[in-house]
């Protein structure tokens, strides 16, 4: 009642100090009503679950380490003589980003930790957006309606790729220079255009004098500033979407299941942050990263063996180096396809796999939400893209380092630079048709499970002698669990005449369409998952053996 | 009965007698979702005194951090920048580093072990459901906005008056032209640059490495030497740009090894010259093989054979390196005889 409420808080006298700050807050952002919604907001557990939030604490720590590392870098390639107080560089002429990278490395205390936490924290965020795209990916969580938080995730992955070239471009070091020339090689590569595009670029030249002020306004300024625009849509994403869930007991596509966001995961991804800072701090305290000083300046006559690119661009190294060296001149004029045949396929390769989902929704033809996740077993065709994907990276992430593959291993590296080749068009195949099988395999073991139960490791003797392995029934949590998810029929053409009896034309993407859907769910492409009928038919023989 | 009393009711022998063949409660439909189990205790939950454990532990974190800040500000101000430490199995590494990023690492990583252990243990642990809405909106809901965005764009006038949409759109098509032109001075016109480099006739061969010029005889077999034109000192302000490629490696071979003719013509007594930029994308090509007389760049392997015109023989490239016509000067040292006849380095557009 409103007199005794008034009654009370005059009795009690002012609010506390906390709440009057939100009133005041509440009165101007309106947090209350934020609040209500996000506070006690519900997120389902699931270790795979917090690799996005590895991507989100990294990319954190590079924007704080990065801030700390512009208070003390010159963005400038004017030469000057060291005079720090690294020995064997002293007197040598270097740019100004390289000297005073090294003075960060030697004469800043702890500017060595930061500079090593930033680099360590770029190989962590590109490699935790890679293992996140593929979580997501395998688990099918970038179905309806999470298409364009998949765009924005791949955006970011992207972006971070190239924010991480310009970034290590920037001491102007021996190696870093080498990536930038070849850089310049490839844009020199384009057609038509390609010379201008590389003048314009260094600003006449190569390598010119402007290159590191542009790599650092592009790598502090231009492109973090796009990513932390997409990472808070990222995440206004997942809070408006609410989290993915496996399927389980209670849950549907309907609730989401799980702790609430105060305290649990206030506390959880908060301690998780300082748990990721913790570690990249302690791996840049006993990992060395990019000693620059060891590689000395830049100094386009000069080269280090076994130059290799951070791992996240080893893929496009490994294009540019196993393509075949074409080259035709007609008119003349050049059209390099040595190197503009792997600069194309260099975004192909990513967009191949961004793209999927639309593929996929396409062939499904399903308009429905998605908030359950699938086991990749149970979307056996879409796994095995997946797979097929990752091995095709990997293929060429060994071609980038086939220097380093034959060093280590003693191999010729003509022989790896001629299995990357085969490889790069064969291997994927081979991963998808095993991928798949496996995928099938492991339905038919659900299946089985499901049907006989799990086996129990216990052997009974039966009165006439046989011994067999007693299969223990499964819950029932077990077998919802088992059977939750659905399983398409695949699309077929429509009635070929119309209602007048006439022949309609039949598109061929519609064929297509009929085409792969029959590989994704045709017969032989999933395995039936038990229904409740078959169940009973064999649990209701079992007291009678 | 709570959730983990039903594997043991489901044990086989118990099975049959208890509940005949039945394992699962649902009869009609044994797959159906029987809803979220119930909540399992914790031993916190139950008992005070490992809740106290917990506590204890958490503070314990909480303290390493603290203690490990004030670590972090000890070395801060007491160990030298200069002092390397050996550290067994990594190896010597600077004794700052190396005690800032532990003490650093212990003080953030206890932060997030004593949160995470907080919430794991002592923070409920009650699994609960929120309800999911649709996310497209209801069709009044559309209807609506789809009202408003007609009246909206009625009252604009915009659909009765093309004359404004249209001029309005060339406008905004046009403005950003302005924009275009501001980056044409992000450098200069390619013009011919890429097809001289700073070797002409008469320009003497200056030793990379000793700054002298060079004798024939300076040129030993077997080993690789590079150069650059007299005249381009490192202290130059386009150095950089000019040594990008003007770049050349010297290598003696036996003439009679030279397959080439105009390879043969080019050198001087075996003394071939060549860019030492790689025709795939421009590195410094830096090993050479003298058995073969092969040389490899480094970054992307391709490989050349300078007894037979540089041809390319294995690897990316797509062209020979292109060849300095040299010779000797009236006072013995060596000399280019001209400009590479061809553009060095990577292929591009208009190179032909």
């Amino acid at each position: 009642m409103s007199t005794t409420t008034s009654n009370e808080s005059a009795s009690r006298g002012r609010a506390p100090a906390g709440e009057r700050i939100a009133d005041w807050a509440d009165g101007r952002l309106g947090i209350y009503s934020l609040a209500k919604s996000n506070m006690r907001k519900i997120f389902p557990d699931h270790w795979s679950f917090m690799l996005g939030e590895v991507c989100l604490y990294s990319f954190i720590i590079i924007i704080l380490t990065g801030v700390y590392l512009t208070l003390f870098f010159h963005p400038s390639m004017n030469e000057v003589v060291y005079h720090g107080s690294y020995v064997p560089l002293q007197g040598q002429l270097m740019s100004e980003a390289f000297n005073s990278t090294v003075h960060i490395s030697f004469d800043v205390r702890g500017g060595l930790l930061i500079r090593q936490i930033h680099h360590w924290a770029a190989l962590v965020f590109l490699a935790g957006m890679f293992v996140h795209m593929m979580r997501v990916f395998f688990t099918g969580a970038f179905r309806k309606p999470r298409e364009i938080n998949w765009l924005f995730g791949f955006l970011l992955f992207v972006l971070g790729m190239f924010t991480g070239f310009t970034g290590y471009s920037l001491p102007d070091d021996l190696l870093s220079g080498t990536g930038v020339r070849f850089m310049e090689g490839a844009i020199l590569s384009v057609p038509i255009v390609g010379t201008y595009l590389s003048f314009f670029l260094f600003g006449g030249e190569f390598p010119g004098g402007d290159f590191v002020a542009r790599f650092y306004s592009i790598h502090i300024l231009l492109l973090p500033g796009i990513m932390l625009g997409l990472v808070v849509g990222h995440l206004i994403l997942v809070f408006y979407h609410k989290h993915t869930q496996f399927a389980g007991p209670g849950k549907t596509n309907n609730n989401v299941v799980g702790m609430p966001l105060l305290p649990v995961y206030m506390a959880k991804a908060g301690g998780f942050f300082f748990l990721v800072f913790g570690a990249i701090a302690a791996i840049a305290a006993v990992a060395q990263i990019n000693p620059i000083w060891a590689m000395g300046p830049y100094r386009p006559d000069q080269v280090s063996t076994g130059a290799q690119p951070d791992w996240y661009m080893g893929f496009s190294e490994g294009l540019i180096r196993t393509m075949p060296g074409w080259e035709i001149n007609v008119w003349g004029h050049t059209l390099v396809l040595g190197v503009f045949v792997p600069l194309v396929i260099f975004p192909l390769v990513l967009v191949a796999i961004a793209v999927y989902p639309f593929i996929e929704s396409w062939v499904t033809g399903d308009k429905r939400e998605h908030h359950i996740l699938d086991r990749p077993r149970n979307a056996p065709t879409r796994t095995a893209f997946g797979a097929a994907w990752i091995a095709w990276y990997f293929v060429l992430l060994v071609g980038g380092g086939n220097d380093i593959w034959a060093t280590h291993f003693h191999l010729s590296i003509n022989a790896i630079t001629w299995f990357v080749r085969i490889a790069f068009f064969v291997v994927p195949v081979l991963v998808f048709i095993a991928t798949k099988r496996i995928c099938l395999g492991l339905q038919r073991r659900d299946r089985d499970k499901v049907l006989h139960g799990r086996e129990s490791g216990i052997i009974k003797r039966l009165p006439h002698g046989e011994f067999i392995e007693v299969h223990e029934p499964l819950s029932q949590e077990q077998l919802h669990t088992l059977t939750a998810h659905e399983q398409y029929k695949p699309a077929e053409i429509g009635p070929t005449v119309d209602e007048n009896g006439v022949e309609r034309k039949i598109k061929g993407s519609e064929k297509l369409r009929a085409k792969l859907s029959n590989a994704y769910y045709g017969e032989d492409n999933q395995i039936p998952k038990p229904t409740v009928e078959e169940y009973k038919e064999i649990t209701s023989g079992h007291g009678h053996h | 009965m709570s959730s983990h009393d039903i594997p043991e009711e489901n044990l086989p022998a118990e099975q049959d007698a208890e509940h005949g063949a039945v394992a699962v409660a649902d009869e009609k439909n044994p797959f159906a979702d029987p809803g979220l189990p119930p909540h399992e205790h914790r031993i916190q939950d139950i008992d005070e005194r490992a809740a106290k454990r917990s506590e204890r532990m958490v503070a314990m974190l909480f303290t390493v951090s603290m203690i490990a800040t004030i670590g972090f500000i000890a070395a801060y101000v007491t160990i030298p920048n200069d002092r390397s430490i050996y550290v067994f199995p990594i190896g010597h590494l600077s004794a700052m580093n190396f005690a800032l990023g532990l003490t650093l690492g212990v003080a953030l990583f206890t932060i997030g072990a004593g949160a995470v252990h907080w919430a794991r243990t002592l923070m409920s642990d009650v699994e609960v459901a929120d309800e999911r809405h649709p996310i497209e909106a209801p069709p009044e809901v559309k209807a609506k906005v789809l009202a408003d965005f007609q009246d909206g764009a009625k009252e604009s006038q915009i659909g009765r008056r093309p004359l404004i949409r249209n001029t309005m759109l060339g406008a905004l098509a046009l403005v950003p032209l302005s924009g275009l032109f501001l980056l044409r001075d992000l450098g200069t016109l390619p013009g011919t640059k890429l097809r001289h480099t700073m070797w002409s006739k008469g320009k003497l061969l200056v030793n990379m490495n000793t700054n002298q010029p060079m004798r024939p005889s300076d040129i030993a077999t077997g080993s690789l030497t590079f150069a650059k034109p007299e005249g381009l000192e490192e202290t130059n302000e386009d150095f950089q740009k000019q040594i990008a490629k003007a770049a050349l490696m010297l290598v003696r071979l036996q003439p009679e090894n030279i397959k080439d003719k105009k390879e043969l013509e080019w050198s001087h007594e075996g003394i071939v010259a060549y860019s030492k930029i790689c025709t795939h994308v421009g590195c410094p090509i830096s090993l050479y093989e003298q058995q073969t007389h092969h040389v490899l760049c480094p970054c992307h392997q391709s490989t050349f054979d300078l007894s037979d015109g540089a041809r390319v023989i294995f690897g990316p490239a797509g062209h020979a390196l292109p060849q300095l016509r040299i010779g000797v000067n009236a006072d013995g040292y060596l000399e280019a005889l001209g400009d590479f006849e061809e553009p060095v380095g990577p292929a591009f557009w208009e190179r032909g």
